[in-house]
């Protein structure tokens, strides 16, 4: 197994729900691939979505909902098969 | 011939130096919101200064050439990619038709100026090719780039050189902590003395909505309007007065809780006391702060601000004279 880190392009504050009552996009232990949302980034008044852009296991969210972020930080960890 | 957007980025616009002489009737400036960065890529290319570039917002477009061209990309630290292969900023590189620009995310900076030999050349509106997307004016459409535009270039002056690199000394290091100078006034008696005091104690956050229009400004302790009976025609908040004129860089505490900065796409005026305004050297500053960076406020004086203005203007011609002979 090896850890693939699903980094940030933008800086802005990271949601994990589409809406505050919504289920949150994905959760540690999901499986996901190249086109699953994992989360949103808010900035300049758009909300931009955030892409798992692998196939594997969500092991880790390394941020927190409605926190901010900068451009390069690491969102969260996917365990992929090699 | 032209370039053609495959992918737009979050926010990218046709710019140049702006649209002056028109604020007075609602149409605001517009233009590159880091003005010098913009200059310093034309400047490479050996360009008009006020030749049309484009405005690359945090994330940079994917554009595929149709024809060769030589650009230069200043500003936010945004490294390019020709074909996948990475290329140094501040530089005049060469692209070939068929090949693809993309951008890296800014290591430091929020906009890079993405300036083509021979200029961007979408048509003059009220004498600029600058893009103001709220009055649907200027630039490409009057609206930022979307997937599929296909953007004229102007014909390359003959003297420009591919591998010309601006040198280090005139390249702006952008900090994550800036400090932004202010000219205090029309409103700042409307303050208390504490309010004041807290205003330029505290160091302020960037908010996340900040765009062409306005810098929000948090995590700074919230700021006490002297009382008084609202005169007739001012809203009932403390922070708001009979309307206005709202200079570029003039700064408005709605409520007392976080300041705006105007910049260069902002309302020409409104209801709220503008305690001061930031100078204008420091707008280029402004234009690079990406959301969660942090500034000051500093109180100077009008001779203080001039001598700025004079320091920049001064280095920017040392850049032209350097360029010009190498």
């Amino acid at each position: 197994m090896a850890s693939i880190e699903i980094i940030s392009p933008l800086p802005g504050i990271f949601y994990r729900r589409p809406s505050p009552e919504s289920d949150a996009f994905a959760n540690e232990g999901d499986q996901v691939d190249n086109n699953s949302v994992i989360g949103l980034i808010e900035v300049m008044k758009q909300f931009s979505d955030l892409t798992a852009d692998t196939k594997g296991k969500l092991i880790r969210f390394c941020v927190e909902d409605s926190e901010p972020v900068e451009p390069g930080q690491v969102i969260a960890l996917i365990d992929v098969e090699e | 011939m032209s370039i053609k957007v495959i992918k737009p980025g979050l926010a990218t616009s046709v710019q140049d130096k702006g649209r002056e002489g028109y604020y007075h009737l609602g149409i605001p400036p517009s233009g590159a919101m880091d003005q010098y960065a913009m200059t310093l890529a034309n400047l490479l290319l050996k360009n008009d200064e006020n030749a049309a570039v484009l405005e690359c917002a945090l994330l940079g477009p994917e554009l595929l050439f149709q024809q060769d061209a030589m650009v230069a990309i200043c500003g936010a630290r945004m490294v390019p990619k020709i074909d996948g292969q990475i290329m140094p900023l501040d530089t005049v590189l060469d692209i070939k038709a068929g090949q693809t620009l993309r951008f890296n995310y800014p290591t430091s900076g929020a906009r890079a100026y993405l300036a083509v030999a021979g200029g961007i050349d979408v048509p003059m509106a009220l004498g600029s090719r600058s893009t103001y997307t709220l009055g649907s004016l200027g630039g490409h459409e009057g609206r930022r780039l979307i997937a599929g535009d296909e953007l004229p270039i102007g014909q390359p002056n003959a003297h420009c050189q591919v591998g010309q690199s601006l040198p280090e000394e005139f390249i702006t290091n952008i900090g994550k902590e800036t400090i932004l100078r202010i000219i205090p006034g029309m409103y700042i008696h409307r303050l208390t003395d504490d309010a004041v005091e807290r205003f330029y104690e505290d160091s302020w956050t960037v908010g996340s909505e900040a765009d062409r229009i306005g810098y929000r400004f948090k995590d700074g302790r919230p700021m006490d309007f002297i009382p008084r009976k609202p005169p007739f025609g001012a809203g009932s908040d403390p922070s708001n007065i009979v309307d206005a004129c709202y200079p570029i860089g003039s700064i408005q505490i709605p409520a007392g809780k976080e300041p705006i900065v105007l910049h260069r796409d902002a309302v020409s005026g409104g209801g709220y006391a503008t305690i001061g305004t930031v100078i204008s050297t420091d707008m280029d500053l402004i234009g690079q702060m990406q959301p969660n960076y942090k500034a000051q406020f500093k109180p100077i004086s009008m001779a203080e601000a001039l001598t700025a203005r004079k320091l920049k203007q001064e280095k920017l011609q040392r850049v032209r004279e350097r360029l010009k002979h190498s």
